[in-house]
Order: C-alpha cells, then structure tokens, then sequence
C-alpha cells in the first residue's frame, strides 16, 4: 500500500474542491493507503469547530471525524488559520495545527501528492 | 538524497494568495527535516502571469500593507534557493531582464534563472519528485 498527501487549498463554500479532496481521501483510506490530508489557505476553514449543517451548504465535520478514525492524518496550516482568525483552540480536536513544513515533508515522503490549488 | 519539490506559480502577484502561499511553502522545505529526517529542496518556478511576481520595486507594502512579493524573492535567493522564470511568458508580457529582483544587495550570489518553458517542462519531468502547482 501507498502514502498519498492531498494539499487543498479551497473554501468549503464556493468551491467543490475540499469535497472531493474529502471523499478522495476516504476512498484511499479504504483500500488501505495511508493518507495525509492538508488544509491551507481558505481550506483551514474546514477545520473550524463549530460549523453548522445546512442542506445548502457542504458540511464535511462527521466526514473529518470518519477520516480520522480510518487513520487519515489531517493538517491545517496555522498561519493561514490565524490569518483569518482560526486559533489552536478553535481547531476540531485531533486535526494538527501546524507550519506548512508538516505539508512538504508528507509529501517528500509519499508515493504520490495532489495538490489542488485555489480555482 | 533530498526530496525535490518544484513549486509552480502561475497567477499574478496579491490577486490571489497563491504566489505567496508558493513561496511561503517552498521557505517552509527548510525546516522539513524537523518532521522527516531528511532534506527537502524547494525550486520555483515562474509561468505565465505568474512571471510578475517576479518584477523588482513591488510597492505592496505601501498599497497593501504587506511584505512584497520581491522582498520575499530576494531573501529566497540569499538562501540560495533556485528560482526559475519562463523567458517567453516575459518576452510576452514585455519585461526585460534588467527588470526582475535580484537580491544582491542582501547580500545573495545567486540570481533569478530566466530559462524557456522547455527548460521549466524538463524540471518538472525530470527535475524533482513532487509538483505542486499554486
């Protein structure tokens, strides 16, 4: 089996990107990779405690929280976080708050990376 | 053996976060080996509108209040990071070389690689192990 590290770097609202990157994750994991999954720029927002669930709206919490139990290492990146003013302890329990260095050195190691971008 | 990374930045500076979320995560290979054991070494890349991050005198500081995207530039180069800049998306857009930071004057010895697209293709097939574009 295999190491993927997914980097996102979209919002959860407006963009279809941290969805997928979600349910990509969750299908690796099934088939037995080791997945690391790594929140920037306006995706840190995924990691934020508190979301509400709307039908409009994505809502990925119960998702993060079944990724974590399969293994999937979750990061988000700190500074982005604080930028927009996302501290530690406003951070879903077990998601990493952490420098972007956590991100390069996954994906250093791993067999493959995505990395999807802001649209 | 370190592990390349070559980080590609394709839009245009302060427009959008990528430029600078490229540059931040090509510095953070760094200090990689904090979680790795092993080094991590960063290259960028410039293409395509992304070649005007690449534009000395940035007055972002003043308009937007924050750190230039040239100031970052020169430090990366006193670092000796490799920083690459496709000539025909500069040709394209009318910039001349004279035009582009340098960070001589921190104290850098290297400059900015203006190098063809070619060349920046053969990067990414066999230049590094990982791609990351921003």
């Amino acid at each position: 089996m295999g190491t993927l590290t997914i980097g996102v770097f979209s919002s959860l609202i407006g963009s279809m990107n941290l969805d997928f990157a979600v349910k990509l994750s969750e299908a690796a994991a099934d088939k037995g990779h080791n997945v690391n999954l790594w929140l920037s720029g306006n995706a840190t927002i995924l990691a934020q405690k508190g979301q509400k669930e709307f039908l409009d709206y994505s809502y990925l919490i119960e998702k993060i929280k079944s990724l974590q139990e399969k293994g999937v290492q979750v990061g988000a990146c700190e500074a982005c976080s604080e930028g927009r003013g996302i501290h530690a302890g406003d951070v879903i329990e077990d998601i990493t708050f952490i420098g972007m260095d956590w991100y390069v050195a996954k994906a250093a190691k791993s067999d493959r990376v995505l990395h999807i971008g802001v649209e | 053996m370190s592990n390349k990374i070559l980080f590609v930045v394709q839009r245009p500076p302060y427009k959008s976060e990528n430029p600078k979320l490229a540059i931040t995560h090509a510095m953070s290979c760094y200090t990689a080996d904090m979680h790795i054991d092993e080094e991590v070494e960063p290259t960028l890349a410039y293409v395509g509108d992304g070649v005007l991050n690449c534009i000395k005198d940035q007055k972002a500081e003043e308009i937007y209040g924050i750190v230039s995207t040239d100031q970052h530039l020169k430090i990366q180069l006193t670092g000796d990071m490799k920083i690459l800049v496709c000539k025909e998306d500069m040709e394209r857009l009318g910039i001349q070389e004279e035009r582009l930071v340098d960070g001589r004057d921190l104290g850098a010895d290297m400059d900015l690689n203006v190098v063809t697209f070619e060349e920046i293709l053969k990067e990414m097939d066999e230049g590094c192990d990982h791609l990351m574009f921003f």
